[in-house]
């Protein structure tokens, strides 16, 4: 039976993971090699990088920690962050990534998804999703856009790019469903509403994307407990959970994650 | 083989309990491949025919001790102890980019070399693939490689269990009923003779994920990936080739 997959995502800056580090077991918690190492003897499925570098010139950099992580794990993994061509995805992907995630690249030009598939395979290309809730009193007042009811209102999805930064003025349903048919083989939904809050995954969204799309789904942004997680992948459909400082700061391991679901009956590698 | 050798772990990785053992520890990450006793290593070519990432079944082999060149030449493919076809994207275009070499391929089949072919390596030893075409493979396993059943998502992508048919199988020692393994796909191939069959995995049907004949080994997923269970397998490989 193909299991639900639990994914930590290092975010990285220049070469060192950034965002919480809870570890005293580990000399150098900052080091993204010995973090993916870390996790991947946890028992985590895959391992994301997230690079949030600012600046493009320290790309070498990232093409060094891709490298020895690919010599250090025996799981796929996934780098993001500031790809922007063909180039940058041979680059990646030859130095022993699995898959890249594409967001504002594949937004400013959807025929990269469509390029970069053909060359290399749908099963390398995720697009990576960034979402924020646009709330309306009504569908009459967002025309072409997928409202749904949410808990806290009637709403859409607006997509973001630049990490965040830049609205545009999409419809992420519908992008979405765009991304699959130029040929990304997965997508990471990061929702902005949620990031950072810990109370939970956008399950909303998750569910309605999990039951349009033939691709899997992967739920990134708001994991603060292991019921979030569970409720991503029963409820939101989700086919995989990502998540970061859960796993940072220690809170849980891979394992005890994975023992919780699978005490729910979540189907999990143990 | 050209670099530096720490001896003490190599000492230490060799203590027939590591054999047991789990493959990852510290040490072993940093470990040469270099054989300490002298005994020739045995070579295994990574056939290279187009993009994507050969870094990882190389360090995978590396892993497990063998000296594993990516190559797409001649010389070196004949040269070597056995073969391992990888591959990910579209069959077509890999069918396409292995044509140079596909005689080399099989005449070292031929002439009994082991082979292990993974994912959409698995696929082009079949006879034809359906994938955008119909395509013709390298026609080892008699077979059509054919498309998930609609109703799951597709690829199916993950970790998916193992049911062995063949428990024998030299690839397979040590690998236990329901192991985990880590699939990327949307086609597999449809064998025609079911006693090829080594492993079979549901996924929206019951697919051959394993298949092997007399020195042709090729699974549908990723050794390379799959952990410790991937380990082992390319471990059995190797072991394999040696015997």
């Amino acid at each position: 039976m193909l299991t639900k997959r639990i994914i930590p995502c290092l975010d990285m800056m220049n070469g060192r993971v950034v965002k919480g580090i809870g570890f005293k077991d580990l000399r150098d918690a900052g080091n993204p090699v010995e973090l993916a190492s870390h996790y991947y003897k946890q028992g985590a499925d895959e391992i994301v990088f997230l690079d949030i570098t600012a600046s493009y010139e320290n790309r070498d950099i990232l093409i060094k920690v891709v490298k020895k992580t690919a010599d250090s794990i025996f799981i796929p993994f996934t780098v993001g962050g500031g790809i922007r061509s063909l180039e940058d995805i041979r680059r990646i992907l030859c130095s022993g990534a699995d898959k890249v995630t594409i967001n504002t690249a594949a937004v400013k030009d959807p025929e990269l998804i469509r390029t970069s598939a053909r060359m290399f395979g749908s099963q390398c290309i995720v697009s990576s999703i960034d979402i924020k809730r646009v709330y309306v009193a009504d569908e009459s007042k967002a025309p072409g856009k997928v409202v749904l009811d949410t808990p806290q209102g009637k709403c859409w999805w607006s997509i973001y790019i630049y990490g965040g930064r830049e609205q545009v003025n999409m419809d992420a349903v519908k992008w979405a469903e765009k991304v699959v048919e130029l040929g990304a083989g997965e997508i990471v939904v990061s929702s902005l509403d949620f990031d950072g809050t810990k109370q939970g995954y956008d399950i909303t969204f998750l569910r309605e994307l999990s039951e349009r799309v033939s691709v899997p789904i992967i739920a990134s942004s708001g994991a603060g407990t292991r019921e979030h997680i569970l409720e991503a992948l029963t409820v939101g459909k989700a086919d995989a959970a990502l998540a970061a400082s859960i796993f940072h700061y220690g809170t849980y391991t891979v394992g005890e994650i994975k023992e919780y679901l699978a005490k729910h009956g979540v189907p999990v590698r143990l | 083989m050209k670099r530096d050798i720490d001896s003490r772990l190599v000492a230490a990785h060799d203590l027939p309990d590591q054999q047991s053992t789990g493959y990852i520890t510290l040490n072993s990450l940093r470990l040469s491949y270099t054989n300490p006793k002298g005994v020739p290593l045995v070579k295994i070519a990574i056939i290279d025919y187009g993009l994507g990432n050969l870094r990882s079944i190389k360090r995978g082999l590396e892993e497990v001790k063998a000296e594993a060149p990516i190559t797409h030449k001649k010389e070196e493919i004949t040269d070597a102890d056995a073969i391992v076809l990888p591959g990910v994207g579209a069959f077509e275009e890999a069918a396409k980019n292995l044509r140079p070499i596909s005689k080399t391929i099989l005449d070292q089949i031929q002439g009994g070399k082991p082979l292990l072919g993974i994912c959409l390596g698995l696929q082009l030893l079949f006879t034809v693939s359906t994938e955008g075409g119909p395509h013709k493979g390298l026609d080892v396993f008699k077979g059509k490689v054919i498309q998930l059943p609609p109703g799951v998502k597709v690829p199916h992508i993950g970790w998916n269990t193992l049911k062995i048919v063949k428990p024998d199988s030299p690839l397979f020692q040590g690998i236990l009923d329901g192991a985990y393994v880590y699939f990327v796909h949307s086609y597999y191939g449809a064998v025609e003779n079911s006693d090829l069959i080594v492993s079979k995995t549901y996924y929206g049907t019951e697919f051959p994920s394993a298949v092997s004949k007399n020195h042709v080994f090729a699974t549908q997923f990723h050794p390379e990936r799959s952990g410790e269970t991937g380990l082992r397998m390319l471990k059995n490989f190797v072991e394999y080739i040696r015997s």
